[in-house]
């Protein structure tokens, strides 16, 4: 990935965050909570802000970044989309859903299609098994989610009309 | 919640708000302004009632009438019949799928006649942010009595009596457990409560403190003052929302009425609730590897002893419970252990809460007593097997565990008999299989779940899972062997013998008790490379038989890729080539042209 540099902004907002957890290396975790929270992601050079402020080696934080599922290195799409794989989704069809998601978007799990519009993602159950297969787009929950049905929820995104999207 | 007449009862569960249950809520406010009443009826957005199959739920009090799969359209016509004149609205009752009569009282639903909830006594009850109403029914007593009335050492005999053991999945007596960490001599000691659910198909713990957070604040309290710890601190996931948002307001709520805090009620003793982030790491459930995430690090186990209660978060002696442990022991103070114990079996005392999903009718949360047979859950609660298809398995322990075959349909459910039964109780996720699961993509789909969450620390874990994973991929691609089958079980042996911790120690169950219970499933794979449930798609042959094709061409319309080709009228044929085995094609023929072999 090419680097980046840091707006000014930017490396305000990851010192204000790590003084707000008085800059001690035990609260690591809460930090890269907040700054991903801010910031969307937690690339290389937002790593080596945070090492610098908590005074603890870049290699700490990132095999802590790279340890927990929560934390991504790589920006989501505008509609990140994730697809339940929870064991009950998984034997409701989940995989083939995320087969066809695969496959209209042309991305893999983990990749953003080339406009950054979408992203895709696998997750462990967000606890709505009574409507599985479970898709979320963003904050909203799509359930009993079939290959047919995909189409329909890419395309609500699609222009940009995400405010309108009614759930199906 | 004296003051109204009637409450309007609405589930705020994560799997109902997913189906609009806030609008649903917020039009009934509507309604009722409209008709002056809102002094009258109130509305509480509570937590999960557990059948989730049929939600979003709406329970009206005091008639107890249970209204299933509510939308927001619905509101009106229950407001102007219901409450207004009466009458309630039929379309919307429960109809008891064998007997296909209404039940209009949800006292009368086979889902809930079988339960006794105790963990869940709170959830669809309570308004969860509101404090108050969890007092209203005995919350908080039992910290009072516990304070005033019993020493540290009263309570915990009291625990070890009731024969309450951890609802996290080891099922280690909670009394000893406190007894441990009390005796532990320090400046300073902690509870922990474990929130960090990460069993893919169970969300007990996340509907617990979702609708009844207080219970486990309680308790936690309970707990700080029995092992002498002034500081509580709850490890829950970030991927929890709800859960967090609602514990926030628990905590702030407690505290301003002075249950949480210094000087809690007046007794001298102090004990502060914190929240700590998990950030999605199945192996975080083990308690060093919590306590290590919690101290900011990555979160890898280290070797016991030294167990947490002598040395645990920071070094100091910390006491590690789950939630569903945590929301017992309010109740069995109230009412005593005896009557605990008196629920259950010999060795497995009191109830267990159980996701239920998978292939069957009911899916949802339930709380069953402990010693209750498997056929009792899967077809009186959860109503039997969907689309009246064969039962073929129950998967238990999540990718710690294994699956109970119809030849346990009638063993009681408790700690010991799964163990001996080669699954484990697990934090009480509970998949329900049938005949169209293939149990060697079972196995391999909780592998890849377990490779994924391997922290990598030990070898046998990180490097035999992969081997383990690798081979049943052969397998379903239909390039295993025979001499496989034997090779999965001694690498699965070795890894459950020298793994560190119980992660990689319980990974290769879900294959070893696959291969016990199914081992012609897995047979049929490497001699005939073929899958009879008909699941594993590189086994699979699409072909259309010409004899049934009428050509309508309704197959060639709707393949996605463009693999069946053929003229109107005429029979049509699937490019082996192109054919991505989708099944669309199968799903749309209406006459029945489409061979699967």
């Amino acid at each position: 990935m090419p680097g980046i540099k840091l707006s000014e902004k930017t490396i305000g907002i990851i010192q204000q965050i790590c003084s707000d957890f008085r800059n001690e290396g035990s609260e690591l975790i809460n930090v890269l909570h907040q700054t991903q929270g801010k910031l969307g992601y937690l690339p290389a050079e937002v790593q080596e802000v945070i090492a610098k402020e908590l005074n603890i080696s870049v290699a700490k934080v990132y095999g802590v970044v790279t340890f927990y599922s929560f934390f991504t290195m790589i920006p989501m799409g505008e509609h990140p989309i994730s697809i339940c794989m929870g064991t009950a989704c998984y034997v409701r069809g989940s995989e083939q859903v995320l087969a066809e998601f695969k496959r209209q978007l042309s991305i893999e799990v983990g990749q953003s299609t080339p406009d950054n519009k979408f992203s895709l993602n696998c997750l462990r159950c967000v606890g709505a098994c009574g409507l599985a297969p479970v898709v979320m787009v963003g904050d909203k929950v799509y359930g009993r989610v079939s290959p047919q049905m995909v189409k329909n929820i890419i395309s609500e995104y699609k222009e940009g009309c995400a405010s309108e999207a009614k759930s199906a | 919640m004296a003051e109204y007449n009637m409450h309007i009862l609405v589930c705020g569960g994560t799997g109902c708000k997913a189906s609009e249950s806030e609008l649903i809520k917020s039009n009934f406010q509507h309604r009722l302004n409209e008709f002056g009443l809102s002094d009258e009826i109130q509305v509480v957005l509570t937590g999960c009632f557990g059948f989730c199959e049929k939600g979003p739920i709406v329970k009206i009090l005091p008639d107890n009438t249970f209204y299933t799969q509510v939308t927001p359209e619905d509101v009106t016509e229950i407001v102007n019949e219901h409450i207004i004149k009466g009458r309630k609205v039929e379309r919307l009752l429960y109809r008891d799928p064998e007997t296909h009569e209404l039940v209009g009282d949800s006292k009368g639903m086979d889902f809930y006649k079988k339960q006794i909830r105790i963990a869940l006594r709170n959830c669809g009850f309570i308004n969860p942010e509101n404090i108050e109403e969890y007092i209203g029914r005995d919350g908080y007593a039992a910290l009072g009595t516990c304070l005033s009335e019993k020493t540290p050492d009263e309570v915990i005999e009291m625990i070890k009596d009731s024969g309450l053991r951890g609802r996290g999945g080891g099922g280690f007596p909670t009394g000893l457990k406190w007894q441990l960490t009390r005796k532990s001599v320090s400046d300073q000691k902690y509870v922990v409560c474990n929130a960090d659910e990460g069993d893919p198909g169970a969300f007990m713990d996340r509907s617990i403190l979702e609708g009844d957070p207080h219970s486990v604040l309680e308790a936690m309290a309970i707990c700080g003052y029995c092992v002498g710890a002034d500081k509580g601190l709850v490890y829950i996931r970030a991927e929890y929302p709800l859960a967090i948002e609602r514990l926030k307001i628990a905590i702030n709520q407690a505290r301003e009425y002075g249950l949480l805090g210094d000087d809690i009620l007046g007794t001298g003793f102090n004990f502060d609730v914190e929240i700590r982030y998990g950030a999605g790491a199945f192996v975080c459930g083990e308690e060093t590897a919590l306590i290590h995430s919690m101290e900011g690090k990555r979160g890898e186990p280290t070797v016991k002893p030294p167990f947490p209660a002598e040395k645990g978060y920071n070094g100091k002696p910390t006491n590690v419970n789950n939630v569903e442990t945590f929301a017992n022991i309010p109740v069995i103070i109230n009412k005593g252990p005896e009557w605990f114990a008196s629920i259950g079996t010999e060795k497995s005392k009191g109830t267990k809460v159980f996701a239920l999903a998978g292939k069957i009718n009911n899916v949802g949360l339930i709380e069953v007593p402990m010693g209750i047979t498997l056929r009792e859950i899967i077809y009186d609660i959860g109503g039997g097997i969907k689309d009246g298809r064969e039962f073929k398995a129950v998967q238990t322990g999540g990718p710690s565990g294994g699956c109970l075959t119809k030849s346990f349909l009638d063993t009681p459910i408790d700690y010991d008999n799964l163990v001996a039964a080669g699954s484990m109780m697990g934090s009480g996720g509970m998949i329900v299989l049938d005949d169209t699961d293939c149990m060697v993509a079972i196995a391999k789909f909780y592998l890849e779940f377990t490779l994924d969450e391997s922290c990598g620390k030990c070898t046998p874990c990180r490097i035999g899972n992969k081997r383990l994973h690798e081979i049943l991929e052969k397998i379903t691609e239909g390039n295993g062997k025979v001499e496989d089958l034997d090779r999965l079980r001694l690498l699965s042996n070795v890894i459950k013998d020298t793994s560190l911790c119980g992660l990689g120690q319980t990974s290769p169950n879900p294959v070893l008790s696959t291969l016990d219970h199914f081992y012609d499933e897995y047979l049929a794979h490497v001699t005939t490379a073929s899958c009879p449930a008909g699941q594993c798609k590189a086994l699979m042959h699409y072909s259309i038989d010409p004899d049934k094709c009428t050509g309508c061409t309704l197959c060639f319309r709707n393949c996605p890729v463009g693999a069946i080709s053929g003229e109107r009228r005429a029979p049509h044929y699937i490019d082996q080539s192109l054919c991505i085995k989708c099944g669309v094609c199968v799903a749309k023929c209406k006459f029945d042209a489409v061979l699967i072999g």
